[in-house]
């Protein structure tokens, strides 16, 4: 499955199962938090990822929160 | 004005010598004569040019002995000095697009002479060729015989005048990778509110940028068993180890890596940073797991929420990388993820 940022550029080129990211310079993470707290947020897009990867789809599908 | 001199390549089938049984006919120079399709092209010169020589070759005595073929070719056009040199059209056989692309850019290469050639797209000599040397796009087959030689014959001209040569989409050659500047008549945005009108109202339009074609694929079955499954990382984020090894490029790249990340819990700065030259890579460069997050995964892993984290990630940088590149990188590295027996992927952009 793909994780980034600008999804509609995830659908274009045709990914199936997509997970929005934070942000360009750090998809699974946010400088401005603590790290344990940027850590937690990195577990939760991934998770969210295992769930996509878990899930029967019939199309493109954006998993968002 | 004095008529332009032509010489004219071409094999043994369009010399009417024979089919496959002569392909390994050796190169045999004709003065004063016109050919075969060297017909087709006299008659659209009129009296601006003449071919004053053809050159016949079998496509497998000229591809089997590429180096004196091209010597024995090159020594013959040498002596007649034409203004300039045609092959083909080759349509899309293939050894004989190789041929003409081949002896076309020699001649010009190393006798400074103009050449034209002509074939089909998809023929195996145009990639090789058509930056190379000025090559017209044909038909798949000799049935495209008229509207070749109706646009290699002017080309041929104007090089053989040495008048200058127009746009790609003007003169009907591949695209050779050559860019001119020029101003259009309407601004931008003139253009673009009229490409908009017409597509709203139905209309025809000619796009100004074509986009490349993003092909569909059906969405695997969902992974059964999460916590006896091996997953996989890749990224486009262009993650490598401290001093980037295999030196991915920051743009365009040329490569992807594959890294070894056994024992690997958590990388630091110390030890990763991105190679990535499209995004500000001061967060990734101070914590790599933001673009590949292994020190979650790890964690998953520990708990059993996953079976495993594959040993092994591909990394490779998106920025300005050609669509036909990471392609062929997905393609070498999906088929190593399906021989370890990967079950899923995770793919990070940035």
């Amino acid at each position: 499955m793909h994780i980034c940022t600008v999804t509609p550029i995830s659908m274009t080129v045709g990914a199936n199962r997509i997970v929005p990211a934070i942000a360009i310079p750090h998809p699974l993470g946010n400088p401005a938090l603590k790290k344990d707290e940027e850590k937690a947020l990195r577990r939760k897009i991934v998770m969210k990822a295992l769930e996509a990867l878990t899930t029967e789809v019939d199309g493109q599908t954006i998993f968002e929160d | 004005m004095a008529k332009i001199k032509v010489v004219h390549y071409i094999n043994q089938f369009f010399a009417q010598i024979g089919g496959e049984e002569k392909a390994d006919y050796p190169a045999e120079l004709r003065v004063g004569e016109t050919v075969g399709p060297g017909l087709a092209f006299a008659a659209n010169f009129k009296d601006e040019a003449e071919i004053i020589a053809t050159i016949v070759c079998g496509d497998s005595y000229f591809n089997e002995n590429l180096e004196k073929a091209k010597a024995d070719i090159l020594a013959m056009v040498k002596e007649q000095k034409p203004d300039v040199f045609i092959a083909g059209p080759a349509f899309n056989a293939g050894r004989y697009g190789v041929a003409c692309g081949t002896i076309a850019a020699a001649v010009q290469e190393e006798l400074g002479i103009p050449a034209v050639t002509g074939m089909y797209v998809e023929n195996p000599g145009a990639d090789m060729f058509k930056n190379h040397v000025y090559m017209i796009a044909t038909k798949n087959n000799a049935a495209g015989m008229r509207g070749a030689v109706a646009k290699m014959a002017p080309l041929a001209l104007k090089l053989g005048k040495g008048e200058p040569v127009g746009a790609s989409a003007e003169e009907g050659y591949m695209p050779n990778g050559i860019r001119v500047n020029f101003f259009e008549k309407k601004r931008g945005s003139a253009r673009a509110v009229d490409m908009l009108l017409k597509k709203l109202a139905g209309k025809p339009f000619e796009t100004e940028y074509p986009m490349p074609n993003f092909d569909r694929v059906a969405p695997n079955p969902a992974v059964k068993d999460l916590a006896h499954a091996k997953i996989a990382l890749v990224t486009s984020g262009g993650i490598v180890p401290k001093g980037n090894p295999d030196h991915i490029e920051s743009s365009s790249a040329s490569h992807y890596g594959e890294y070894d990340i056994t024992g690997v819990t958590d990388l630091t700065e110390d030890t990763y940073e991105t190679a990535h030259g499209g995004y500000d890579p001061v967060y990734a460069n101070q914590d790599a797991d933001r673009v590949l997050p292994i020190d979650v995964l790890r964690d998953m892993e520990k708990e059993g929420v996953i079976g495993e984290l594959h040993h092994l990630f591909y990394t490779t940088v998106g920025n300005g990388t050609a669509v036909a590149s990471a392609k062929a990188f997905a393609a070498e590295i999906g088929r190593k993820l399906k021989a370890d027996g990967v079950d899923a992927v995770i793919l990070t952009s940035t």
